[in-house]
């Protein structure tokens, strides 16, 4: 787990440098509430303090991460206890849990404290801060009709110079966290290839089936929360499947879900929905793929093989 | 990323495996010593799979080197001989690491014995032929490597005579001769295949005559260069081919070597000889040399005595039932990092409790352990971060078989093959929770009604 925070360092970095005291103020809340949740769960279950292996702290980061700068500081608060209590410790601790923790504690709270957390919440007029002014740049899609795709737009959803939740708007910071992540192995590699993969498929036909869009392939990968939940939030290993086979069908879920979201759905974005729903079916993924053994599959061992082991 | 390699390697060799630190050099450059003749062996009268030996000897019975003092019953069964001249004990009963409780014979040495490098050179050393097998018909090699009590010395001890025997309607035309030494610190196949080379080869002949094969290919790791060179050489005036494998754990396995070296792959619940082929260890070919040109019964056995645990790490010719601790005390003995004992090599073998237990035909090493080289993380639950899937050769899915071993969920077990574990331990060293996954299955396979 100590690598999962070493590569949400980038994200961490963009967040402040984007978002400043707004982004610091998420984080701050949501890492030491998840790390008190943690703790006082713990204790209740009488179990060891399991603060040791980071999780917690990673639950922490990636709900600060899927939060609205603008969000009150109780918003993270709740997130946290709600992550922690019934994303993880209501299932038996941590492993047991079907649903990734963080968007289990993101859900909570977007149905409590739903205008802090609608689409128009992002938007902080008179702040002082230029970015977080203005939509969000899948919410100005929404409402912008057939205007064609911005191009100017490009860049700054790149580097991540645009309003959004805290850790999802620099594409490239997610890009360098999560290929560390990759490369370490703490991330299944095929997860986010596949959801990136189905998100490029599915916005590709839009572009060339459809009428004009303000969004194009390119918008659809860099924006909104898609870098952060390929890398970040749909590779959580306890919520996604086990076999390779499950996951590239798992991220090709996710891909597919968000999509039908984006273009369908009343929210400007849907990656939240989307792993949460892939994260239920994950169980019977893992049933569905179980691999063909190598030589096929095994019925009884004859007395007398040998089993070859060296 | 080792993932993908093994995702676009598919096809060739086999999928997932390891690359754990070798630490061979040890023992790697010890060349084979004949250990001193213990004072007392326990030779176990069932070393292998099948029906335990029949005891052939009365206690206080004088017994030669050589002579037959358990014979086989049932067909999957092997003799065994006594490896010293001496007098025989009271037959008694031991636990062997594996666990299994197998009688034993006590052989207390008593008289003139042959040892040094004059054992040496009545079992392994000196010259052997290149040619001239013809004049043994392949039932005469058969009878004579059974009744030598050869079995397989890669560690399942499967009885070699019975592999051999060929078997009506499964034609076999390969035969492998497996150098494929691919666990971590043992390095008796590696010393063998450097210092008894003509008689590996010489064995493989035979062996291939009594199988009626056409093709002999010796198979070796491409990490051990020396041991390829010293075959090649032997290999001169010989028909035998030579594949050069990549060293990735396990690919010494039965179930690895055959899509690495023939692009074939035995069936689940069957043998290679279901696709043409049949392999045998360095160590039995050698073995088979020695049985059928020199009559000599399978007595003794190189041993590896390594890890960062013991003094003088060695590669030792040891008579079969000597205690382990004789090989320790020869070693040197155990330091005081020592930690753990493990019969076998660390991948696959078992923890021993008692050094007075004997060493049996399928050991090939005993690896003492020092601190460093045990340091488990502390158990932890299973996060379902898939490295045991990515790195079983039999691809399977670890966690699940293990899980489920523990509850005795034998339903849940089967439908994810637990059968078809090699109990390679490749999951277990993968874990990061320190789950100790392969023994859970390996006892999961014990205990689990036959039918799953
Ligand atoms: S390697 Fe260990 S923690 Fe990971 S899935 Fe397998 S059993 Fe679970
Ligand atoms: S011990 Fe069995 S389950 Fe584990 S990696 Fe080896 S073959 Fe797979």
């Amino acid at each position: 787990m100590i690598d999962v925070l070493i590569g949400l360092a980038p994200v961490l970095v963009a967040a402040v440098a984007v978002f400043r005291w707004y982004a610091l103020k998420q984080i701050v809340v949501c890492l030491a509430c998840c790390l008190l949740a943690e703790a006082i769960f713990s204790a209740m279950r009488r179990r060891a303090m399991s603060l040791g292996d980071f999780s917690a702290a990673v639950t922490g980061m990636i709900l600060a991460f899927s939060l609205p700068p603008s969000a009150p500081w109780y918003v993270g608060a709740v997130g946290s206890f709600a992550a922690i209590g019934l994303g993880k410790c209501a299932f038996g601790g941590l492993g047991q849990n079907i649903f990734n923790p963080a968007m289990v504690g993101r859900a909570f709270v977007m149905i409590c404290f739903a205008s802090a957390m609608g689409a128009s919440a992002y938007v902080i007029p008179g702040a002082s801060l230029d970015v977080v002014t203005q939509a969000t740049p899948l919410t100005a899609a929404k409402s912008a009709g057939g205007a064609g795709p911005d191009w100017s737009m490009l860049w700054p959803l790149f580097v991540g110079n645009v309003n959004g939740s805290v850790g999802e708007t620099s594409a490239l910071a997610c890009l360098l966290g999560g290929l560390y992540l990759c490369f370490r192995r703490a991330a299944k590699w095929e997860i986010p290839l596949a959801m990136l993969a189905t998100v490029a498929t599915v916005a590709g036909l839009g572009d060339w089936l459809g009428p004009r869009h303000p969004l194009s392939v390119l918008h659809h990968l860099t924006g909104g929360a898609v870098m952060l939940g390929a890398f970040f939030i749909a590779t959580d290993p306890v919520s996604s499947p086990l076999t390779s086979g499950g996951r590239w069908f798992f991220g090709a879920g996710v891909g597919a879900l968000v999509m039908l979201m984006r273009a369908y759905s009343g929210y400007p974005e849907g990656v939240m929905f989307s792993v949460l729903l892939m994260n239920a079916l994950t169980p019977l993924i893992n049933r569905a793929t179980i691999p063909r053994p190598l030589g096929g599959s095994h019925r009884a061992i004859p007395s007398q093989t040998t089993n070859g082991a060296p | 990323m080792t993932s993908i390699l093994g995702w676009l390697c598919r096809g060739k060799g086999f999928s997932g495996g390891l690359h754990p630190p070798g630490r061979k050099s040890l023992a790697a450059d010890a060349s084979i010593k004949v250990l001193p003749g213990p004072a007392v062996v326990s030779v176990p009268l069932l070393q292998h799979l099948g029906a335990p030996c029949e005891p052939l000897v009365q206690p206080r019975q004088e017994v030669a080197w050589g002579q037959m003092i358990g014979r086989g019953t049932g067909t999957i069964s092997a003799p065994v001989h006594s490896p010293l001249n001496g007098v025989a004990g009271v037959a008694s009963v031991t636990t062997l690491p594996n666990g299994r409780h197998v009688g034993t014979i006590p052989i207390t040495a008593a008289g003139a014995q042959i040892g040094g490098e004059a054992l040496w050179e009545a079992l392994l050393g000196g010259d052997w032929p290149d040619d001239g097998f013809d004049r043994y018909q392949p039932e005469e090699i058969l009878s004579l490597i059974g009744q030598a009590g050869v079995v397989g010395m890669g560690g399942a001890a499967f009885p070699t005579h019975v592999k051999l025997t060929p078997v009506p309607g499964r034609p076999v035309d390969v035969l492998i001769v497996n150098g494929c030494e691919c666990e971590p610190y043992l390095t008796a196949d590696y010393r063998l295949m450097i210092e008894a080379p003509r008689a590996i080869l010489a064995g493989a002949q035979l062996a291939g005559r009594a199988a009626g094969v056409e093709r002999i290919i010796v198979a070796v790791e491409d990490d051990k260069p020396v041991a390829i060179e010293s075959m090649r050489q032997a290999a001169r005036a010989r028909k035998v081919e030579f594949a050069v494998l990549e060293m990735r754990y396990p690919q010494g396995g039965e179930r690895q070597l055959l899509p690495a070296v023939l692009g074939r792959t035995v069936p689940a619940g069957g043998l290679p000889t279901d696709v043409g082929a049949v392999v045998i260890n360095v160590g039995t070919a050698g073995a088979v040399a020695a049985a059928v040109l020199r009559r000599r019964p399978l007595t003794h056995r190189v041993v590896t005595v390594s890890g960062t645990g013991i003094v003088k790490p060695a590669n030792l010719l040891v008579p079969i039932g000597t205690p382990y601790g004789d090989l320790v005390t020869y070693c040197g003995g155990a330091r005081d990092s020592a930690v753990r004992v493990v019969a076998g090599g660390p991948m696959t073998g078992f923890a021993i409790g008692d050094l007075s237990v004997p060493l049996t035909k399928g050991t090939a090493g005993l690896i003492v352990l020092g601190g460093v080289e045990v340091s488990r993380p502390r158990e932890t639950p299973c996060i379902r971060c898939g490295r045991c899937v990515d790195v079983c050769p039999m691809n399977l899915v670890p966690t699940k078989i293990a899980l489920a071993a523990r509850v005795a969920d034998w339903e849940q077990a089967g439908k994810y093959h637990m059968a078809a574990c090699i109990e390679c331990g490749c999951c277990a060293y993968a874990c990061p929770a320190g789950i100790p996954l392969a023994h859970l299955i390996r006892m999961g396979k014990a205990q689990a009604p036959k039918e799953t």
